[in-house]
């Protein structure tokens, strides 16, 4: 049995077209609500004994010329205070604060100075950039041997594609949670994007592997059906796979506790993408590109 | 064909190895009542701690930004500054304090299981004193050794011991008294070599107002001892305990009067103690200041451990859902490699002890995520097993077919994965560095587990039973 799944390969273009372009849209719009380690800033975990309202915790701390006091409630009785940087003196006069309005014990607290923030942010773009054009040149390393039908930095090229595609709608996703639910770009996000970076080009090596192989076997001819063929052949190990990474990480969503969750749900986000475009389009763009370009051969002639 | 089962019992023993050094307290409760039952003396597996960051245990964590620009080696400076900033934490009693330079300026300080942040802020932002004491005279050192017997004794029977005639006699060193030298008149302190024993010596350099006090400090001290004190504190660690505490005394004897500025301290010294006393001699010298951290994170000892029995229980439930996962869908093979994984948990961890890995949240959440990435390799070389057994080859060909065809896309996908792991490694902060890590060990680790182990597993349990039942294949 062969799925044929090249042969609906506009439909997925126009799908993913349009999740990049919603992506890139809400982007724009609601930009990204970095964390304090990347904005700088102070950052508060409490629990109460009775959660005060927002009202009366921003009064409490008026005199503080905190700047902008978010309040966000955590469990039952938590919540997470965000301002701007204090030293520590100021911290345990805020402490002694909320206690007074309201027995408190601090579970964290976090500031970030101004420099470190930028640095941090510097950091984390150079690594995303460094670790695009590795795997980019390892791809490209990887299928030097491959070079026809195809050649071998179209794969590079594609699992490129595919890959900002799978980073792209989980940055989309929490410009929108950012927008609705304050949550943050935090490091362990940042990590779990660089984690998918690496993950969803697994799916992506697999197939084009297989692909690899295929041509070597059968030889050049009919391109795109080897293609259909060496997809129909990984399915049941690239669904085997993310299901069972899936599997923890659904249990480090629900059980692993606050730190973990976003985390988690970032490279849920990002695997699910990740599995998808490397079947419905690195695959069917190698197709079209090996197509498009005999076109131009034909034209040329 | 022996040679199998050689191997596959050494990986059994390896594995339960691992096993008890990653959990070793069943196995000692066991000890202990065989002991205890049958009077043998059997030993105890060695215990051997996770070690555990911050955010796990709690503490506080501070990055310092340090103002050099007024030294000229930097190097030698941060280095003097971590030292001293090193001693005092240990000196404040804080149990496996973390000191670290950062790139040429910074300094992060972590303070395990600290809750006065802001008295540790404070002594740490302090600038170092250096001071040169001399001996006190024998009276004064009677009046004072007599003051705190009176002071230890009103403490012993609950009294105010401000009553006490001149109580405040009792904080003051009964043997020694400052001078009116201080780390202000140093310029520098060096090590140099003597010409004929190549003994190591310290040079000190004084600047002008330092060479006449030093000249008058000497002059009434011949043949007297000249103790120094950083920070209140004896400058090295004397009698060898390890740890710096008023048991301590660094008190070279004066030989003679020293006009000029120059002096050097002899005696039989090792090289290291000599670089340790001229290094904290300089940071006395020439204070770096540090100022407030730049950054701060203080964990609290609650949320450390209920965040660790969170991201373990996550790690449990999801360890458990992908053993079910394989059995179901890849049967006897998926059992094999359920066997593999849990052996690669007990290996991960035990490698986690010996090196030993800081356990962090990240840590921990790049473990739990490599035990869902550790069977990708296995459900590879299972599919391509299914396929090759469905052409028609015979069992052990289609085993042996199914690891050669998988092994490239096993080694490009892993090989991409630890590229990605290393940059982040070199490039980013300390929270991605520990994911890094021990997602990148995950990797290595579970390479050998799923490949090797469970090949070894293969050729060991499917003999030619599994032909007439190839449907558990």
């Amino acid at each position: 049995m062969q799925f044929n799944f090249t042969k609906y390969s506009v439909i997925y273009y126009i799908f993913s077209g349009l999740l990049i372009i919603a992506a890139i849209v809400s982007l724009s719009m609601f930009g990204l609500k970095f964390g304090i380690e990347f904005a700088g800033g102070s950052n508060m975990e409490v629990n109460f004994q009775k959660t005060p309202s927002n009202d009366a915790i921003q009064s409490a701390l008026k005199s503080f010329n905190l700047g902008e006091i978010t309040v966000q409630p955590t469990g039952s009785n938590g919540a997470i205070l965000q301002f701007k940087g204090v030293d520590e003196a100021t911290h345990q006069q805020i402490l002694i604060a909320l206690n007074k309005l309201n027995p408190t014990v601090e579970k964290s607290f976090q500031y970030i100075g101004p420099s470190i923030g930028q640095e941090l942010r510097n950091k984390t773009e150079l690594a995303i950039a460094l670790a695009l054009v590795a795997i980019t040149l390892y791809i490209a390393f990887a299928f030097r041997k491959v070079s026809k039908p195809v050649s071998s930095w179209k794969y590079g090229i594609t699992s490129l594609i595919a890959l900002f595609h799978d980073v792209l709608v989980p940055i989309g996703i929490f410009s929108i949670l950012g927008k609705l639910y304050n949550i943050e770009i935090t490091i362990p996000i940042v990590a779990a994007l660089l984690t998918i970076l690496g993950f969803s080009v697994h799916d992506t090596i697999v197939i084009f592997d297989r692909i690899r192989e295929n041509i070597l076997r059968r030889g050049m001819g009919q391109f795109e059906d080897t293609v259909n063929w060496s997809l129909t052949q990984t399915l049941g190990r690239s669904i085997s796979t993310v299901l069972t990474v899936e599997f923890v990480l659904v249990s480090l969503y629900f059980l692993g506790g606050e730190t973990l969750k976003y985390f988690a749900l970032t490279l849920i986000i990002g695997i699910t993408s990740g599995a998808y475009s490397s079947i419905f389009i690195a695959s069917p763009l190698l197709v079209s590109w090996y197509k498009w370009s005999l076109k131009k051969e034909q034209k040329g002639r | 064909m022996q040679q199998k089962y050689y191997i596959f019992i050494g990986v059994l023993i390896l594995a339960v190895l691992a096993g008890i050094f990653a959990y070793p307290n069943h196995f000692n409760k066991g000890v202990d009542f065989l002991n205890h039952k049958l009077s043998w003396t059997l030993p105890h597996f060695p215990e051997k701690p996770y070690i555990l960051g911050l955010d796990l245990q709690g503490g506080v964590s501070l990055v310092y930004q340090a103002d050099l620009s007024t030294v000229t080696d930097k190097s030698a400076a941060m280095s003097g500054l971590r030292d001293v900033i090193e001693r005092r934490v240990n000196m404040f009693g804080v149990s496996e304090p973390v000191v670290q330079i950062q790139g040429t300026d910074r300094l992060t300080v972590e303070l395990p299981g600290v809750t006065d942040v802001q008295q540790a802020i404070q002594m740490i932002g302090q600038t170092p004193y250096l001071e040169f004491d001399e001996e006190r005279a024998a009276e004064e050192t009677k009046q004072i050794l007599d003051v705190i017997k009176q002071v230890q004794a009103a403490e012993a029977a609950k009294q105010d011991i401000t009553k006490v005639k001149d109580w405040q006699l009792a904080l003051q060193n009964p043997y020694f008294k400052p001078t009116d030298l201080t780390g202000k008149y140093l310029t520098k302190a060096t090590i140099v070599f003597d010409q004929t024993t190549y003994k190591p010596q310290i040079q000190l350099q004084f600047n002008d107002a330092g060479a006449q006090i030093f000249a008058d400090i000497t002059a009434r001290n011949i043949k007297k001892p000249l103790a120094i004190f950083l920070d209140g504190a004896s400058i090295i660690d004397t009698n060898g305990d390890g740890k710096i505490d008023n048991q301590d005394l660094y008190a070279p004897i004066v030989q003679d009067k020293i006009t000029g500025g120059k002096a050097v301290i002899t005696g039989d010294m090792s090289s290291q103690t000599a670089n340790s006393i001229a290094s904290r001699l300089n940071s006395g010298a020439l204070p770096v200041k540090i100022g407030s951290p730049i950054s701060q994170e203080t964990v609290g000892p609650t949320l450390g451990s209920v965040s660790l029995q969170k991201s373990l229980l996550a790690g449990i439930y999801g360890l458990l859902a992908v053993v079910i996962f394989m059995v179901v869908f890849y049967r006897f093979p998926g059992l094999l490699a359920s066997l593999a994984l849990v052996i690669y948990v007990a290996l991960t961890l035990a490698i986690f002890k010996l090196i030993p890995v800081t356990l962090t949240l990240a840590g921990i959440g790049g473990f739990i995520l490599s035990i869902g990435m550790a069977v990708d390799a296995n459900i590879l070389i299972f599919a391509r097993m299914k396929e090759e057994i469905k052409s028609g080859k015979g069992l052990s060909q289609a085993i042996d077919e199914g690891f050669k065809r998988a092994w490239p896309s096993i080694r490009d996908s892993n090989f991409n994965s630890l590229i990605v792991c290393a940059i982040l490694f070199f490039v980013a902060t300390s929270f991605i560095k520990g994911f890094a890590f021990t997602l990148a060990l995950g990797i290595i680790v579970s390479l050998f587990s799923a490949i090797f182990i469970t090949r070894i597993f293969l050729m060991v349990f499917v003999g030619k039973w599994a032909e007439k039942a190839k449907w558990i294949l």
